[in-house]
């Protein structure tokens, strides 16, 4: 079979030897800096993430501040903002733009695209498919210091005298490339935009590489209707990134091109500082059409990846085999090919043709169907299990109650009539922040709840972790779940403040709730920050399997070296959701395990597979290499 | 304000305080297995989901019941009554989901929770329950897409021939309306045209534009089509007019419309909210800039003798500014003093 012959090749190619491995003598630059290792890289994605969400979480801080407490004076805060506070102690109109702008590109980009599939796409692809390591370490290290550039010259931009970027996380043009137009749009556009393309870049070489990993170094036995539902999820990831990200880079593209070197890509018959522009002929809806076929598929890349973990750790957790598996990766299928087909659903009222609206609004509700399995599947696997509530499986229930949540409130935006009232309102930040934020940003915190022993080799504090989900779990909801309500009043997004409008005159103690509890959501945030570090040197020592999982990871040491498995690759015999199989003695029983040493649970149609010459020829080169 | 404050800060303090304790009891624990028995945390979270389940609950239903007329707004244009329909019957068939859903996934975990000696089922899969699962949904969808074209077609349709055209532009940072004036016919304009005065760009080499005029403050008749005619000068903005269910980009280089038919003039809308403060506004809700939140615009709705005695009262754009009757070419000066009224003016 071909799928065999290229693991063999693949033992010879990498001498999948661990022992060997471990002898390369390693700098600390080599093991902890340029490491080529996917486990280093993951650690080095999972720590700038972190950098990131609390900068984008500490920015979100201060204009809640402002939208909760629009009298406050923050004099106090001149020292870290300077110019930014006028001398009353109010926060300057454009750099409240700047903040929202930034906020949106660090949580979507730096936190949940580079922080979530940076970190666990590296981590668990090679544990969890039985391979010494990604298809190309070296690429991968790039993809970690492109990232790593990347933020740098995003966080430069949020010091510079004109401000960072500060158009909204999605850059329209004009206002994006006309540094007239606001001061945000002048160096700090720039920077944004090389970021991104660094961004992109980095992104590129992740996904190319996962996708590459997933396809041909699984282990023996371990086929694609075998693999976790995380490979899964990470695998479909990576092909919409891929698909997806290029198409961004030439809108950027475009963009430099307007706004540096006088084409009129997306300007024409612009009026603006007195003077008329030469531009005529471009569109500013093509920049929208461009940026959004990135921009909703973006929205799985940060969604997949979450399904995918809490899928893994719904199933362990209810001690049940994850209910309808095939389903499961049937709906993940059918989401990622309809996400590259529902994009103008941002674009309803922007003077686009009724009748494509129409489609989209067809294409766009169809996506509610494959996310409504997911949910019954995920609901029907919980049924009847014994949970143990590990923070893991607390983050994972709390991502499915935001998924539903905010995925009904996409069935109101999907309509075309209904999105007219609701478009750019405070109804949208509900939805989204909801469905993609908190359900994404759960999903991550899940993960590193749940894999943090085989990252550390030791255990995260799990009542630190109880306060930790109840605090946030809460607290998502009070500051969201409000803005539904102040979006059917008609709030705008993206507002400083409401005070110019009778019609958006009240709400204003809504706000302020709304407000004291993003403070205290973020305040939990830091215990969550706390209890990882602290636990990275002082938690308690894990053992290898602590969870009682099935999936491959868990054979490995407790802390796997360079090459992951000490001699040989374990092999995979059965689907990595046999729990509480009737007539086994443990309620689990994990992948590697062969039928033949089970036959008490054995279900009538499983067996090993019979071993054929050229099987048997691949298990001896193995072992002569040893 | 200062409460709050402290209040804050009170939560903060527990939260260090918590902190510092669980840090005390983390330096104690005895390094080693962290195979321990599943213990009564594992009953407080099970439990705690029952309570969230009750109390979340508790808050959504009170608030939406209670609050019911601060966090709608009430309807003043014909398709906004088929809009808000839309949406209630929306909310019919999502809140029915939204609260099943719910409730089973947090009643699940409480009523199953580890159990010493349990075991779980194992139940991997149900075709049957998948396609049911499956085919609901999208029966259920396919009606709200239906129902949603069908009004998204109504609305979208081309504007009644006899629509009441009123042309609104943005720009950083307010909304600018100009009417056609008697000929109802609006004239050419041009952004090369735009000047510190003629903020429209208005050509008037086109002799529709004599007698254009842009007021003060906007009127629209009470219960006769208006068609928004929508443009944009420098960057992006949006019109949005909540009570009327209208929205509406404005794009730089690309006209956009919206027609509606206003159902409920200022002063009824003030009888009825009790309000005699009551105003129409439009805000923007695209963003445009630093004044994106200041994009303010009074829309007043009049009867329609009102409306039109109004409109008949308003004086063309160049007869406020004479001077641009230089820009006229002389063929169509004569006629350009006519309808701008400028003809009986001493010059
Ligand atoms: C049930 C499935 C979903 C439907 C029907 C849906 C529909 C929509 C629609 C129509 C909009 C545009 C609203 C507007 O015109 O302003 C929107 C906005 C948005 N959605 Fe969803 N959505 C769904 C799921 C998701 C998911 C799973 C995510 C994230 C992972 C997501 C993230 C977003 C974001 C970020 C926006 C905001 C775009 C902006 O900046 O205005 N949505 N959604
Ligand atoms: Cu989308
Ligand atoms: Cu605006």
């Amino acid at each position: 079979m071909e799928a065999i012959d290229i693991k063999s090749r693949e033992g010879e190619i990498h001498h999948g030897d661990y022992e060997q491995m471990e002898h390369h003598h390693e700098s600390f630059l080599t093991k902890y800096i340029f490491s080529t290792d996917h486990k280093t890289i993951s650690k080095q994605f999972l720590i700038s993430g972190i950098f990131w969400a609390l900068i984008g979480g500490s920015l979100s801080i201060v204009f809640r501040l402002q939208l909760g407490f629009p009298d406050l004076n923050l004099q106090w805060l001149q020292p870290v903002l300077g110019g930014w506070i006028t001398e009353t102690g109010k926060l300057d109109t454009e750099f409240y733009l700047a903040m929202v702008t930034m906020h949106g590109t660090i949580m979507v980009f730096f936190v949940l695209t580079a922080g979530l599939s940076g970190t666990f796409s590296n981590f668990l692809i090679p544990l969890q498919i039985g391979a010494r390591d990604m298809a190309s370490g070296f690429l991968n290290m790039l993809s970690y210091w492109f990232f790593f550039a990347s933020s740098v010259v995003m966080l430069t931009s949020l010091f510079i005298e004109t401000g960072p970027a500060s158009g909204g996380w999605v850059i329209y043009p004009p206002l994006s490339a006309l540094p007239q137009a606001m001061s945000g749009s002048g160096l700090g556009m720039t920077l944004w935009l090389v970021s991104m393309a660094l961004f992109i870049i980095s992104s590129l070489l992740g996904s190319i590489n996962y996708i590459t990993t997933v396809i041909n170094l699984r282990t023996e036995g371990l086929s694609m209707t075998r693999v976790p539902l995380t490979i899964w999820a990470f695998f479909l990831t990576a092909v919409i990134g891929v698909l997806a990200f290029p198409v961004l880079f030439s809108a950027a593209l475009l963009l430099i091109f307007d706004r540096s070197f006088g084409t009129s890509f997306f300007l024409s018959e612009i009026y603006i500082a007195g003077e008329a522009l030469p531009n005529v002929g471009g569109s500013a809806i093509l920049f929208q059409h461009l940026f959004w076929f990135l921009g909703h598929p973006e929205v799985y890349i940060v969604l997949l990846p979450a399904l995918g973990i809490t899928s893994e750790i719904i199933a362990t957790n209810s001690r049940k085999p994850i209910f309808g598996y095939r389903a499961m990766i049937g709906s993940l299928l059918g989401i990622t090919i309809l996400s590259f087909v529902v994009w103008a659903h941002h674009m309803f009222i922007t003077g686009m043709s009724p009748f494509l609206g129409t489609i989209f609004m067809f294409l766009t509700l169809i996506i509610a169907v494959p996310s409504a399995v997911k949910v019954f599947n995920y609901l029907t696997t919980l049924w009847k299990g014994n949970i143990i509530f590990t923070p893991a499986m607390l983050f994972s229930i709390g991502l499915v109650s935001f998924f539903i949540s905010g995925g009904i409130t996409g069935i109101y935006l999907g309509n075309t009539a209904i999105d007219i009232q609701l478009h750019d309102t405070y109804f949208i930040v509900a939805h989204f922040h909801i469905v993609m934020g908190s359900a994404s940003f759960f999903g991550m915190v899940a993960g590193i709840y749940h894999w943090f022993p085989k990252m550390f080799g030791r255990m995260m504090d799990a009542k630190l972790g109880y306060i930790h989900f109840w605090v946030s779990f809460v607290g998502v909801y009070m500051v969201f779940f409000p803005m539904h309500y102040i979006g059917m009043a008609g709030f705008p997004r993206r507002y400083y403040s409401f005070t110019n409008f009778d019609a958006f005159s009240g709400f204003t103690d809504m706000n302020m709730m709304i407000s004291t509890a993003a403070i205290i959501t973020f305040g939990a945030q830091l215990l969550f920050v706390f209890n990882f570090f602290y636990s990275i040197f002082k938690g308690r020592k894990a053992t290898a399997n602590p969870w009682g999982s099935n999936t491959l990871e868990w054979t490995a040491p407790i802390k796997p070296g360079h090459g992951n498995w000490p001699g040989k690759i374990p092999l995979v015999y059965r689907w990595p959701y046999d729990y509480s199989k009737p007539g086994a003695k443990e309620d689990f029983i994990p992948q590697n395990v062969p039928f033949s040493q089970t036959p008490e649970s054995n279900l009538p149609h499983e067996k090993d597979p019979e071993e054929t010459p050229g099987d048997e020829g691949a298990i001896v080169l193995d072992e002569a290499k040893e | 304000m200062f409460n709050i404050l402290l209040i804050l800060g009170a939560i903060l303090l527990i939260v260090i305080l918590l902190v510092v304790f669980r840090v005390h009891t983390l330096v104690n624990v005895m390094r080693g297995s962290d195979k321990g028995k599943i213990g009564t945390s594992n009953k407080v979270n099970a439990f705690l989901f029952l309570v969230f389940l009750l109390g979340g609950f508790g808050l959504f239903f009170w608030y939406s019941y209670t609050h019911f007329d601060y966090y709608t707004l009430p309807v003043a244009s014909e398709h906004g009554v088929l809009t808000d329909n839309l949406f209630w019957v929306t909310t019919a068939i999502c809140g029915f989901v939204f609260i099943v859903t719910n409730f089973l996934l947090f009643y699940f975990p409480f009523r199953y929770q580890y159990k010493e000696g349990n075991k779980a089922t194992f139940y991997p899969d149900n075709s049957k329950l998948e396609l049911i699962w499956t085919i609901v949904p999208a029966i259920v969808l396919s009606i709200l897409i239906f129902y949603g074209w069908k009004v998204w077609s109504d609305i979208t349709d081309v504007a009644p021939e006899e629509a009441e055209v009123v042309e609104i532009m943005g720009y950083q940072f307010a909304w600018k309306t100009r009417y056609p004036g008697k000929d109802k016919s609006l004239g050419n304009y041009d952004f090369r045209l735009i000047d510190a005065e003629n903020l429209f760009g208005m050509d008037f080499r086109d002799k529709a534009s004599f007698d254009d005029f842009s007021p003060r403050e906007v009127h629209l008749p009470k219960g006769k089509p208006v068609l928004f005619k929508i443009r944009a000068r420098d960057v992006l903005h949006s019109v949005f007019a909540p009570h009327f269910r209208l929205k509406m980009d404005a794009v730089p280089g690309m006209p956009t419309r919206f027609w509606f038919v206003p159902t409920k003039s200022t002063q009824d809308m003030r009888d009825e909210l009790g309000n005699p403060e009551f105003n129409y506004e439009i805000a923007c809700t695209e963003i445009c800039g630093r004044g994106h939140f200041s994009m303010r615009l009074v829309v007043v709705v009049d009867e329609p003798e009102e409306y039109d005695k109004w409109y008949n009262e308003q004086e063309p754009w160049l007869s406020k500014n004479p001077h641009y009757l230089a820009k006229v070419p002389n063929n169509l000066k004569e006629l350009a003093l006519l309808k701008a009224g400028l003809d009986k003016m001493p010059r």
